[in-house]
Order: structure tokens, then sequence, then C-alpha cells
């Protein structure tokens, strides 16, 4: 039974607006000539993946579904609650709560306790966690071989999985030769075998230990960090939605109809653009929280309230993030109106709408793509920023600024407690260095300037 | 010239205008003071009689756009648009809902501003520009690619791992400088080159590809041809002619933000304590002072239309081609 919420619907519809835009541009050959020339570059091609990755990751945590939980003594139980299928699949990093802070990779809490040992001895020592490392008998003896037996065994797996996939794609393709394939074709296998490396390890490993350790309440950092994979996708994306069409419209009337329109429209987005767009936004998130707070009865559960708000972030960003793209398309519009083919379509009667969509549109499309691939990485910073400012997504929610907000007074204790941090920073880091580099190739494929 | 700025500067008055109705909008209309009041009252369970006191003291107790006990231009004149807008053009900002003086806070905490600003600006573009000239000198190498590559890292890194990071390696474990704090006069030096260097730093990888952007333009154009072909050595080229021709796009794109720079920088004050604007701003946005958000608001819109308006003007000193009227 689904059971989605507003962002998850917009993910999904996005997702199949993008698929169809495929197909379309397939039959497009000005559009599909710089798009060949990305997937022929070895980095594209790797970013590209490694996004794609991300992405996988984002849907499966966006499709949401009651779930009934089997309880350890084999019986459903009784209450079902919302889970989203990423959820599911990682719940022994979900359930395995320890009860406080934890190292990477520990058998041992992070902080010592008083503990009564088998004869009622009472030890000031650090006591053994509840789920990692349980396992083992003589942790400080078998960890390290353990780890090591269960990194080679993942490798294997992974291996062994990729190994599969490799003769399936060279089967499926016209002369099963590895040679003959093209050059992205070869890059995208290559960087599968080091992410399915990546994968398998981390699943012989994360049942066993925390691999990045524990947060505060004893949560697995691993999982917080995998789940605020979402948060950053919708953020990045949604807002691109919002965006695109106010940016598209206005530009296009702007550059192309002189006189009032343009006047209106240029007040309009010196006006917002000279707002400082950090205060813009706090202004109407704290607007949002006296709203939600004045009228509980329209947001039933928490997470109606973090979905609402991270929609609502996302529709504030868009607002205040369209006047950049909005000014590069009038300038381009400009330019393009004087072009001979406009003159001659008007000239035989074109009217001026057709000759908008028809003949100025497809025109700036590059630019368009290019601002799209560009902002989104921006946009993922941009919500760490927020929400350490708390003007970010609901802190109740999973996101990247949430997790090194919290963490960020940790720092101060001795020893310090870096992972929730460090692994934040990781993943979005890659998450962000992935879309950076693919918004290069990009750019150097569309721009028509850069053609050296 | 002198018709142009005056043009200009009446231009600024609409975009004010457009700015105070958006941020009225956004604070008034969408929540009523009664709203405000409780909110910052704290609880839910108020009383009536305390809600009316916080508002008659802040002066919210009057209607949003138009008065309809009053006569004439009264009408206008008594209504918290008015009231709370005007006093804004004149830099009156009035009083914090705390209590206390605006421009007085805003005046004083400017100056720890500047202090972070001015040299992190300054350091910035030439880390920048160096940067970029590199790249430029190594083109088509491994290093260039390699330098590029930094680049994109260097900008994919989160801003606030700059500053934890460097708060914790160089204020924690080498204890070079102090983790945060300021004190006022030559003593602050000690607090303000952690905050300068990381903001150098963060900055380095999309200003040293901007500035780089810039530079290849430049290249590319007939009179380095013609400097090439006469003989001129690589270093004489890049020094003499492309650097001095890109100033016109450098400069220009330093005076669009000069005026900002009174602003400060949000994250950064407020990691490292520094009692500036920028604190200021999230001090506010964090206890919720609408009165202080707006006037910053205000202020940080006003210094973009004027940053906007200076760099027209600078156009016309560096390049003797631009003519306004």
């Amino acid at each position: 039974m689904l059971s989605l919420l507003w962002t998850d619907y917009l993910i999904f519809g996005l997702v199949i607006g993008c698929i169809a835009l495929v197909f379309n541009t397939r039959s497009k050959l000005h559009l599909r000539r710089p798009w060949q020339k990305v997937f022929n570059s070895r980095v594209g091609v790797i970013s590209f993946t490694v996004l794609l990755m991300f992405l996988l990751i984002g849907l499966l945590d966006s499709s949401r579904i009651q779930y009934q939980a089997v309880l350890e003594s084999g019986e459903p139980s009784q209450q079902t609650e919302v889970l989203s299928v990423l959820d599911i699949m990682l719940s022994p990093l979900r359930t395995r709560v320890e009860k406080t802070y934890s190292a990477p990779f520990a058998h041992t809490a992070y902080a010592k306790e008083m503990v009564a040992d088998a004869q009622g001895n009472k030890q000031w020592v650090y006591p053994r966690l509840k789920f990692a490392g349980a396992h083992l008998t003589q942790p400080e003896l078998e960890k390290s071989a353990d780890i090591t037996a269960k990194i080679l065994s993942g490798l294997l797996y992974g291996g062994l999985l990729w190994l599969g996939l490799f003769s399936l794609v060279l089967l499926a393709s016209k002369d099963c030769s590895y040679r003959a394939s093209s050059k992205g074709k070869k890059t995208v296998l290559w960087s599968l075998l080091l992410m399915f490396g990546v994968l398998g390890v981390l699943s012989q490993l994360a049942p066993y230990y925390h691999v990045l350790g524990t947060d505060k309440v004893g949560e697995d950092v691993l999982y917080q960090a995998i789940k605020s994979i979402r948060t950053g996708l919708v953020i990045g994306v949604i807002t691109t939605i919002v965006m695109l069409p106010i940016a598209i419209t206005l530009g296009l009337l702007a550059g192309f109809f002189s006189g009032w329109v343009d006047d209106l429209i240029q007040y309009l987005y010196t006006t917002l653009s000279s707002i400082p767009g950090v205060l813009l936004i706090a202004a109407a998130i704290l607007m949002a929280q006296v709203y939600m707070a004045n009228n509980p009865e329209l947001f039933t559960s928490v997470e109606d309230r973090a979905d609402m708000r991270l929609l609502l972030l996302c529709l504030i960003l868009g607002i205040t993030s369209w006047t950049g793209l909005c000014r590069l398309l009038r300038a381009e519009t400009l330019k393009i109106r004087e072009m001979d083919y406009v003159l001659a379509a008007q000239a035989v009667g074109v009217s001026r709408l057709k000759i908008l969509k028809q003949h100025v549109l497809p025109n700036v499309m590059h630019l368009v793509m290019i601002t799209v691939v560009l902002d989104f990485s921006g946009l993922v910073l941009a919500e760490a920023v927020l929400s350490y400012i708390n003007i970010g997504v609901d802190p109740s929610s999973y996101s990247w600024g949430n997790m090194i907000n919290s963490s960020r007074l940790e720092m101060a204790r001795e020893p310090i407690v870096w992972w929730s941090l460090v692994a934040a920073f990781i993943f979005m880091f890659s998450l962000v260095l992935a879309a950076n580099l693919f918004a290069d190739v990009v750019r150097d494929a569309f721009d028509p300037r850069e053609v050296s | 010239m002198i018709n142009y700025i005056i043009r200009r500067l009446l231009y600024v008055l609409p975009v004010l205008v457009g700015v105070n109705i958006l941020t009225f909008v956004l604070f008034f209309v969408v929540n009523s003071p009664d709203d405000m009041a409780r909110m910052q009252l704290g609880d839910k369970h108020v009383s009536q009689a305390a809600v009316d006191n916080w508002k008659q003291q802040r002066g919210y107790d009057l209607p949003l756009l138009w008065n309809e006990q009053q006569q004439g231009l009264q009408r206008l004149e008594k209504t918290i648009f008015f009231e709370k807008s005007v006093g804004l053009f004149v830099f009156d900002f009035g009083v914090s809902d705390n209590g206390r003086d605006i421009m007085a806070d805003i005046s004083q905490r400017m100056w720890p501003s500047l202090a972070i600003a001015i040299p992190s600006l300054i350091f910035g573009v030439l880390a920048n520009i160096t940067f970029a000239l590199l790249l430029i000198f190594y083109r088509g190498s491994y290093l260039e690619s390699s330098g590029l590559f930094l680049c994109i890292a260097l900008m994919s890194i989160s801003g606030l791992f700059y500053i934890i990071a460097g708060q914790y390696f160089v204020g924690k474990l080498l204890a070079l400088t102090p983790i945060s704090g300021y004190v006022p006069g030559l003593d602050a030096f000690r607090f303000i080159v952690l905050p300068v260097f990381i903001g150098v730093v963060s900055g380095l990888g999309s200003g040293a590809r901007w500035y780089r952007t810039l530079f290849l333009e430049e290249a590319a154009k007939d009179y380095v041809r013609t400097a090439k072909a006469k003989g001129l050595s690589e270093l004489e080229v890049l020094f003499r002619h492309v650097l001095n021709n890109a100033m016109i796009p450098i400069l220009t794109g330093i005076v669009v933000i000069l005026p900002s720079l009174f602003m400060g920088s949000l994250i950064i004050e407020s990691f490292f304590g520094i009692p500036g604007l920028g604190s200021y701003t999230i001090d506010a946005i964090s206890s919720q002072d609408f009165a202080i958000v707006r006037a910053m608001v205000f202020l940080g819109s006003f210094l973009y239309i004027i940053g906007l308006l200076l760099t027209d003007i600078s156009y016309t000193f560096v390049d003797p081609r631009v003519r306004l009227d």
C-alpha cells in the first residue's frame, strides 16, 4: 500500500518528466550531439553514474509503503508503520539503536559506565555495545581479523555481482566483445565495479558494526547519512522546477517585448535580487513557523509537517533564485530577436507567441540546461548552511545540515565525536563533487563559445 | 554623467519601496501582529491584555494599511505600514523588539564586520588572481587539468567544513589563534587571522575559475596574438597585456560587492563569535526579532543597489569608451 508525501509525488513526477525529455531529445540532432559529447568524456560518465546512484537511493527512499514489521518471534507486529523501501532494506541499520555515542567500528560505548559483572561486582568500565560487535566473544583479539574477513568477502560479493552484470552487458551488446564497446560503456562498467565493491563491503560490515559510529541517541550515523540523500536531492531538484517556469517565461518576455513589459520584469528582478537571499529565506521560514504554530490542525503528523516545510523551503529557494537565469535569458533573447530567422518568421506573419515558442526558446535551452546542472550543487550546499541557522529543513528530518548542526557542539568533547560531522561532509562532498564535475562537462558540451 | 546618477538614484526609490512592500507582506499580512506577539511572549495561552500591551509598546496596535478612524491623509499615515516603513527611508530603524536602538547597534557592529570583510576581499582577490594566472600560464599541461580539478573539489566542499576544520586544526590542535571571540583595537588581529584565512580558502575554487574565464577570454583576442608574434615572452604577455586588460571586469566585479561588505558574513561571524552585522542578523533571525530583520533587509538591498550604481560609474573611469548619459 503506497502512502506518499507531497515531495515524493513531485520527485516521481519529475523523474517521469525527465525520461520523457530523454526520449524527446533522442530525435533532435542539435540536442543529441552535445549529450553524446558529455557521455563520451570519462569524467562525465563517472560523475553521471555516481549521480544516478544517489538518485536511485533517493527514489527508494521516496517510495513509502505501509509496512508491517515482523517481530523477532516471527509474528507480524500489531501496528503498521509507513516506511520507505530504503528503510526496509536498511532495517538492520535502522533498528539497532545503541544507548548513545559510539565510535566507528567500536564494540564498546564512548563513555565509561558503572557495570555489574557476573559476580555482582561493580566496575567503572567501557560497557559493551548492545549490537555492534556483539557476535564476537573476545572483541580485542578477534575484531581486526573479523573486519578484514568481512571486507574481503564484501569485495568478493561485489566483484562477483559486477562480473555477472559485466557479462550480461557484453552478451546483450551486438558483437559480444569488450573491445568493440564504446568508451562511455567501458567507463560505466569500471566505475560500477568501484561502487559494487563499496556496496559489497558496506553490506557485509553494516549488520555487525556501526561503520560510521552512532550519534547522541545511539542511531547509526551511516543510516542517517544515507537517509539525508533524499533531502539533498529534493532541495536540489524541486527548487529547479519552481524556478524554471518563472525564469524562462519572464526572461523570454522581457527580452522579446521591450517597453513596459521589459521595464516591469527588470524592476521585479532587481527588487528581488537586491534583498539578501538568506534574509528573505529566513523571513519566509519564520512566517511559515508562526503559521504552522497557529494552525496545527492542518498538519497531522510530524512527517507531514517536515515535508511541508521542506516543500516550502524549495518554493522559497526557487523564488529567490530565478533572477540570475532570468537575466541571462533576457540578454540572450535580446540578441536572438534581431536574428534573420526571427525577422523572417515575423515577415511571413508567424504569431509572436509562436515565434517565442519555436524560434527563441529552443535556442536558449543550452543556457537553461547549464544553469540547472550548476545550480543543483549550490543548492545542496546551501541546505547545510540554512539548516545550521535553523532556517533550513525541519529539525526532525534527516539532512546533512541537521547532522552537522547537531554534532557541531560535540567537537568540544574529549575524545572528540568527529564521525557525524565527517560522515555528513563526505556524503555531501561526493554528491556535490559529482554534480559539479558533471556540470562542468555539460557546460563544455553545450556552451557554443568553448568550441576549442 | 550627473544626470545619469540622479536618474539612477531616483530609480532606487521604487526598488526600495518594492522591497518594503515585500517584507511588509511577509511579516505582517501572512501573520497578524497578534501572532507575532504570542510568539515573542512565548506562550500560546498568553492573555489578550499582555498581547495588547506588547503591541502598543511597539506600535503594532494600528491597522495594517488603512485607518478608518482618522481623517484625511491621517488614514494612510496612522498605519503600521506607514509608520514602520517611512522611517527606514531616512535610515531611522527605530527600536528592536527587545528595546534596543537598532541604528546604534548597527553603527557599532559595522566595524568588526568590516575588519573581517575588507582583508578577506583583498587577500581573496589576490589569491584568486594568482591561482588563475598560474592556471593560464601552465595551459594545456597536466598542472592545469589537476589545478582545475582542485578548483572543482574546493568548490564542492561545504563552507561549514572549512570553518569547522579550521577551528579544530588551527585553533584547537595547533593553538595558533583563538578559536573564537573578538576584541576591539589592534589586538583584534589575533582574532581576525583565522576567519580571513578561511574566507579566502573557501572562495578560492569558484573565484579562481571565474578569473580564469576572464583571462581566457582576454587571451583569445587579437592583440595578444600580436604581442606573442612580435616575440614577447609568455610571462610578459600575461602580466603586461592580459592582466592589464582584464582589470576592467575585475575592478567592476569588486566594486559591485563593496557596499555589501558592511553586511558582513553571516556564517563566519556567527561561528567565530565576532560581534558584527552578520551575527547580529543571525541572532535576530533566531530570536525572531522582526524589527531588526526588516532593518537589515532594507539596508542590504539599499547597499546592493548602490553597488550596482557604483559599478556603472566605475566603468566610465576604467574604460574610456563607456559614456553614461
